[in-house]
C-alpha cells in the first residue's frame, strides 16, 4: 500500500482558481450520533466544504423480502413493523390493506375510522421525532425533551390498543383486532387536549428562532423537478413544492371523508422540510378530531372467517371457530392468484407493497417500495458544495430511518 | 382505469408495434409486457410524450419464475403521471442465462439504487448503469439470494425443515 492511503490525502483541481489543492477524506458514520442510524458517508472535504460524498447502506439489512416468501400473510405484519419503526402502525395498516385488496375484502366504516386515528397518531409521533431531532442538531435540546411528552402519550395509546409501543402489530387483515377500550379513548382524549399547547410551545421555541433559521434556511436544497426525478415522496417532496400526497391522490381507508390541506414548501431546504412537517402535524390533529366526531357505529372488523382470528371464547366452545382458527394459524387459506400493489402515505413518503400471489399459503414475491431507500440516493447531490454542519442537518431533515433504508 | 389500458396500449402499439407482447388489467393497474431491448425507448417515450407524461418512476423490482422457460427472470416497473394521476406497470422477461436489461438511470435518477438492489438480489445486469455493484449485501457475496433456488433456511441443517419454516 502506498503512503497516500495511510495519510488519507489526495489532490483535486480547484475550479475557481485552477490550482491543485489537497482534499481530506472524512468518514461520517457508520456509527456516529449524528447519522441517526447505521450508515456510512465517505466525504471528500476541502476544509469544511463538501466536494463529494459516497453513501454506503446495508449495515442492518435483514432480508425481509426473502423471509416474507416463507411466511403466511398475517405473519408478515411483524416484518413491516420494523421498517420505519418511528411510525410502525402505518406500515402495519399498509400491509393489511394490500392483502385486503388481494382478497377483495370490504372493511366496515368504523374499522376504517379507527385505522385513520391510529395512522394519524403515528404520523404525529414520526414527525415529532424528526422535527425535534432537527432542533437537537442545531443545538436546541429543550424542544426534544419537552415535546417528547406528546410522543410518549401517543405510545401509551398504542400500548393500550395492542400491548406494544414500538413494534406494534396493530390491526388484523380485515379490520382491527379489537375495538378501542374506554381507557384507550380516555388516553386519546387526553392527548387531544394536551397536544395543541405542547405543539405551540415547540413552535414558539423553534420556528422563528434566529439561530434556527440561520442554520436551516438554504441548507441542503433540492428543486421540485430534481426531487421528483429522484423519486422523492412525502414531506421531502412537498417541501420542494410538489403537492403529491397518497391520501389525496389515491384515497384509501376512508381518507376521502376528511377535510385537510396539503402543506407545501417552496425551496426544498431544511427549513421547508421542517415547516411542512410542523403544518402536517396540525392537519393530522384535525383529521383525528374529525374522525372522533364522526365515528360511525358498527363492527370493528369485516366478516372474514378465513383470515380474521375468531374470539378465544368461540374457539374454545365452537367447532367452526376452532377449525377457522387452526386454518388461519397454519396459513392454509385460499388466496387468489394475482399481482397487487397498494401504497399508503407513511411518515416519510409513499410506502408501497407489491405482492405476487400464486395462490399458495405465502406470497410468491413481495417487494416493498421503501421511501427512505429511494430518496436517500439524492443525499450526495444535496450536500455537495455545502458545509459539514449542513450535511448533518440535511440528513436529519430527510428523516432517513435505517430500518426502512435497509429492510 | 381500464380506459387507460386502452389509451396507453393503443399509443404504445402504434409506436412500438411488436415490442408490446401483452396487456392486461391487474386489479387497479394496467399492465404491459414488453420486449426487454425496447424498455429504455419505451420509458423515454412514456417520459417525453405530452399525452403520456409518466415522469415518476415509483417502483422497480426483479422477479424470478424458474418454471417459465426462456423468461425466468423479469423486471417490473411502475410509472406514475402525477398531474393526471395515471399509474401503469410495465414488465419485461428474459432468460436466466442472459440476465441483461437496459438501465433507466439516464431517464430517472431514482432508478440508480433500485437497479443496484435488484442486481444485488437477482443478478440482473442493467447495461449502462454507472455504478452497478451490490448495495445491501456484502461485496464478497457470490450468489444472488432472492432467486428461488436459494432456500430461506440453511440447507446444511437437518434439524430445521424448510417446509415448516414460519409455523
Amino acid at each position: 500500500m502506498s503512503e497516500e492511503v495511510y495519510t488519507n490525502r489526495n489532490t483535486f483541481i480547484d475550479p475557481r482558481t485552477g490550482e491543485e489543492r489537497e482534499y481530506t477524506i472524512l468518514n461520517l458514520g457508520p456509527t456516529h450520533p449524528a447519522t441517526h442510524g447505521i450508515f456510512q458517508n465517505v466525504l471528500k472535504m476541502d476544509g469544511e466544504i463538501i466536494l463529494d460524498a459516497e453513501p454506503t447502506v446495508g449495515y442492518i439489512h435483514r432480508a425481509f423480502e426473502k423471509i416474507a416468501e416463507r411466511k403466511p400473510y398475517y405473519q408478515i405484519t411483524v416484518l413491516t413493523d420494523r421498517l420505519n419503526y418511528c411510525s410502525s402502525p402505518i406500515n402495519n395498516m399498509g400491509w393489511h390493506m394490500t392483502v385486503e385488496k388481494l382478497i377483495g375484502a370490504e372493511i366496515p366504516k368504523r374499522a376504517e375510522y379507527l385505522r385513520v386515528i391510529i395512522m394519524e397518531l403515528s404520523r404525529i409521533a414520526d414527525h415529532i421525532i424528526c422535527n425535534t431531532v432537527i432542533a437537537v442538531d442545531t443545538g436546541a435540546m429543550t424542544g426534544f425533551l419537552y415535546f417528547f411528552q406528546s410522543r410518549e402519550q401517543i405510545y401509551e395509546i398504542f400500548e393500550e390498543i395492542c400491548g406494544a409501543r414500538l413494534t406494534t402489530n396493530i390491526g388484523r387483515i380485515g379490520g382491527m383486532e379489537r375495538d378501542f377500550s374506554p381507557k384507550a379513548w380516555e388516553k386519546i382524549h387526553r392527548f387531544m387536549k394536551d397536544f395543541p399547547a405542547k405543539m405551540k410551545e415547540f413552535s414558539n421555541l423553534v420556528e422563528r428562532n434566529r439561530i434556527f433559521m440561520d442554520r436551516t434556511i438554504g441548507a441542503g436544497p433540492i428543486s421540485g423537478e430534481r426531487a421528483l426525478n429522484y423519486g422523492f415522496t412525502g414531506p421531502n417532496l412537498r417541501a420542494a413544492g410538489v403537492d403529491y400526497d397518497v391520501r389525496v391522490m389515491n384515497p384509501y381507508s376512508s381518507y376521502s371523508d376528511f377535510n385537510f390541506k396539503i402543506p407545501v414548501g417552496t425551496n426544498g431546504d431544511v427549513y421547508d422540510r421542517f415547516m411542512v412537517r410542523q403544518q402536517e402535524m396540525w392537519e393530522s390533529y384535525s383529521i383525528i378530531e374529525q374522525a372522533i366526531k364522526n365515528m360511525p357505529d358498527g363492527d370493528f372488523h369485516a366478516v372474514l372467517p378465513e383470515f380474521y382470528l375468531p374470539p378465544k371464547e368461540e374457539v374454545y366452545n365452537s367447532m367452526e371457530a376452532l377449525i377457522y382458527h387452526f386454518k388461519i394459524v397454519m396459513g392454509e387459506n385460499e388466496v387468489p392468484k394475482g399481482e397487487v400493489y397498494h401504497s399508503v402515505e407513511a411518515g416519510n413518503g409513499e410506502l408501497g407493497f407489491y405482492l405476487v400471489s400464486d395462490g399458495g399459503r405465502t406470497p410468491y414475491r413481495m417487494h416493498i417500495r421503501r421511501p427512505c431507500f429511494i430518496y436517500y440516493q439524492a443525499y450526495p447531490e444535496m450536500i455537495k458544495g455545502g458545509m459539514l454542519s449542513d450535511a448533518i442537518l440535511t440528513m436529519s431533515s430527510m428523516n432517513v430511518i435505517a430500518g426502512e433504508l435497509d429492510a | 382505469m381500464s380506459e387507460l389500458l386502452v389509451s396507453v396500449g393503443d399509443r404504445l402499439k402504434a409506436t412500438f408495434g411488436d415490442a408490446i407482447l401483452a396487456s392486461s388489467m391487474d386489479y387497479d393497474f394496467p399492465v404491459f409486457e414488453v420486449k426487454r431491448d425496447k424498455i429504455e425507448e419505451i420509458a423515454r417515450f412514456l417520459y417525453d410524450d405530452p399525452d403520456m407524461g409518466f415522469r415518476f418512476l415509483t417502483t422497480l423490482c426483479g422477479l424470478h419464475f424458474p418454471e417459465q422457460k426462456g423468461k425466468e427472470l423479469g423486471v417490473m416497473y411502475q410509472f406514475h403521471n402525477l398531474p393526471k394521476n395515471h399509474r401503469i406497470r410495465i414488465k419485461t422477461f428474459f432468460p436466466v442465462s442472459d440476465p441483461t436489461v437496459p438501465s433507466l438511470t439516464g431517464i430517472f435518477a431514482s432508478a440508480n439504487w433500485q437497479e443496484r438492489q435488484e442486481y444485488d438480489f437477482f443478478g440482473i445486469r442493467f447495461t449502462g448503469h454507472p455504478n452497478l455493484k451490490r448495495i445491501l449485501n456484502m461485496d464478497e457475496m457470490n450468489y444472488y439470494p432472492m432467486r428461488k433456488e436459494y432456500r430461506v433456511e440453511d440447507g446444511g441443517r437437518s434439524d430445521k425443515n424448510d417446509a415448516m419454516f414460519g409455523r
